[in-house]
């Protein structure tokens, strides 16, 4: 099969700005991370307690209740270690992602595990276990975004 | 129910990095295939369903209008359809339906895709919204390694038997990739290479996952009439199933993964299947990441859960085993995304008519064909039968 270097190659980039509309829901839940609160909501015809907040409920499809304040500690339920980049990465590498069960909620939350030594996967596995229990860190400055929690540590 | 749908035949580009040839070149090769080997003429067909992956992955939109020629689309109607990694799958209901539905006789299916012209991470990183999950996400390995964690921990299944089972499928699949002419990673590997190669999303190793690929296949269904009055050699569907499950990925179980065991449940109850270990005969399951297929194994009730990894060890799902599990080299070997999935039906339908060459499982008379696509989202599968 020919290699690359045999035929002309066009150098393009696709860049393009978007301005997504956070809508009510989402701007209350930023709203409360800027106050170091996490918000779910609670469906009130099967009762679990979602997070992030949400407008309905994806199971019942009825409004749910309005926004409550959840546990900023819960324990993991799965996690893996990124240790690849690509293009426009939103979050460097190395990095822990988690699905985190917020204690007292029904959904797992998407966040990061840090506080604790990257460099070394082996490290790694031998200290992030399924089941450990895990509370949110807040960066100083918030801007209202998902990241204004800098990672779930490790509750010692 | 719809009519009796027969696939009359496949075509595949060559799989790899292709830079010798442009985009729609590349969807030719596969186009031109179908015709050359079934011999029909591109005149006669209904209809043209036409899928991929988000166009952002070569950077121009809606691929179907700048295919259409290639296609053989002019004249005819055509359609798109697109659902993320099952794209291929969709594409393949979509052709079943058109012809199920009594509204055309001859359809051409086909999906492509031309990875190696962007960053493909980059682009499925876009499939996320943007303010939650997309700062987490890390692309499709990042996904698999949490589920697959999730699954270790449900079951208890240690790590290093999880290990052993990951390295024994990437092994044999880089191995069957060798009798596919077809596809793009052929590698003899030992399990030290497999064991200690770079951690990509822990632990989930370079040579757990599937290779970024340029590819197309292309597929023609047939109406029971023009499948008689062609007398091709077809492969026949015998069952279809898709679900899916709400968006978010903390919302669902993706262990007791219900997409992917009522999309199996829903083509089995189509095919009459009731226990589909013994009634397959082979399996074309996509397995993007070793260790998501050890878990399809399980969902598609090919073995009880937590009993994927010792089967596994014991060769059930090997070559010469009770159940072979992808002896084209699977996705693990060729994912050009959007083409992966209809890759897996043309397959499938090359096992039950008897054609599938040195991959041939002998004596194969019924096969799945599967998929899978979005965040952990949506699985599809389609049962195909040398019988009508």
């Amino acid at each position: 099969m020919a290699e690359k270097q045999d035929f002309y190659i066009l150098e393009d980039e696709v860049s393009i700005p978007y301005q997504n509309a956070y809508g009510p829901t989402w701007t209350r839940f930023f709203e409360g991370f800027k106050k170091e609160k996490i918000y779910g909501s609670r469906c009130l015809k099967c009762n679990r307690v979602l997070v992030p907040a949400r407008s309905y409920c994806p199971r019942c499809f009825i409004e749910v209740e309005d926004v409550i304040e959840v546990s900023q500690e819960g324990a993991i339920v799965s996690w893996c270690l990124t240790e690849y980049e690509y293009f426009g990465m939103p979050t460097k590498p190395p990095f822990i992602s988690a699905l985190i069960r917020l204690d007292g909620t029904d959904a797992e939350f998407v966040h990061l595990v840090g506080g604790i030594d990257l460099s070394d996967p082996e490290y790694v596995r031998k200290t992030v276990k399924t089941g450990m229990k895990v509370k949110a860190v807040w960066k100083e400055e918030k801007t209202g975004h998902i990241l204004d929690i800098k990672y779930f540590a490790p509750v010692k | 129910m719809g009519r009796p749908v027969a696939i009359i035949g496949s075509g595949q580009s060559n799989h790899g990095k292709r830079f010798d040839v442009t985009y729609p070149e590349l969807v030719k090769e596969a186009v031109d295939a179908v015709f050359e080997n079934t011999g029909i003429s591109p005149e006669d067909i209904d209809g043209v369903v036409f899928g991929t992956m988000p166009s952002m992955m070569e950077g121009v939109a809606l691929t179907h209008l700048y295919f259409a020629d290639v296609l053989r689309a002019e004249g005819k109607p055509i359609l798109k359809t697109e659902t993320c990694g099952s794209t291929g799958i969709s594409l393949a209901i979509t052709g079943y339906y058109w012809v199920a539905s009594g509204m055309a006789d001859l359809v051409l299916v086909v999906g492509s895709e031309k990875m190696n012209e962007g960053d493909p991470q980059a682009t499925m990183t876009t499939v996320l919204e943007p303010f939650y999950q997309r700062s987490f996400i890390a692309g499709a390995p990042g996904v698999f390694s949490m589920q697959s964690q999730a699954w270790s921990a449900r079951f208890g299944i240690p790590e290093e038997k999880i290990r052993d089972a990951a390295t024994r499928l990437s092994i044999d699949h880089h191995n069957d990739a060798f009798d596919n002419p077809h596809a793009h990673i052929k590698k003899r590997l030992t399990e030290d290479e497999v064991n200690n190669a770079r951690i990509i999303t822990y632990p989930v190793r370079l040579w757990d996952v599937c290779p970024a690929s340029d590819g197309a296949c292309a597929v023609l269904f047939a109406s029971e009439e023009m499948a008689k009055k062609l007398g091709i050699n077809a492969a026949w569907v015998k069952g279809i199933g898709y679900s899916g499950e709400e968006y978010w990925f903390g919302d669902s179980d993706k262990v007791e993964w219900q997409c992917a065991i009522d999309a199996a449940k829903q083509a089995y109850d189509m095919a009459g299947i009731k226990n589909p270990r013994k009634e397959l005969d082979v399996a074309e399951v996509y397995n993007p990441f070793t260790f998501q297929e050890l878990l399809y194994y399980e969902c598609f009730g090919f073995c009880d859960f937590g009993e994927a990894c010792d089967l596994t060890l014991k060769g059930v799902f090997s070559r010469e085993g009770e159940l072979p599990c992808d002896p084209s080299g699977g996705v693990l070997c060729t994912n050009p995304i959007g083409a992966t999935g209809l890759n897996r039906v043309a397959e499938a339908a090359l096992q039950v008519t008897g054609q599938a060459d040195s991959r041939q499982i002998p004596g194969a008379k019924q096969a799945l064909a599967h998929a899978m696509g979005g965040v952990v989202q949506f699985n599809g599968v389609m049962i195909l039968g040398s019988e009508q």
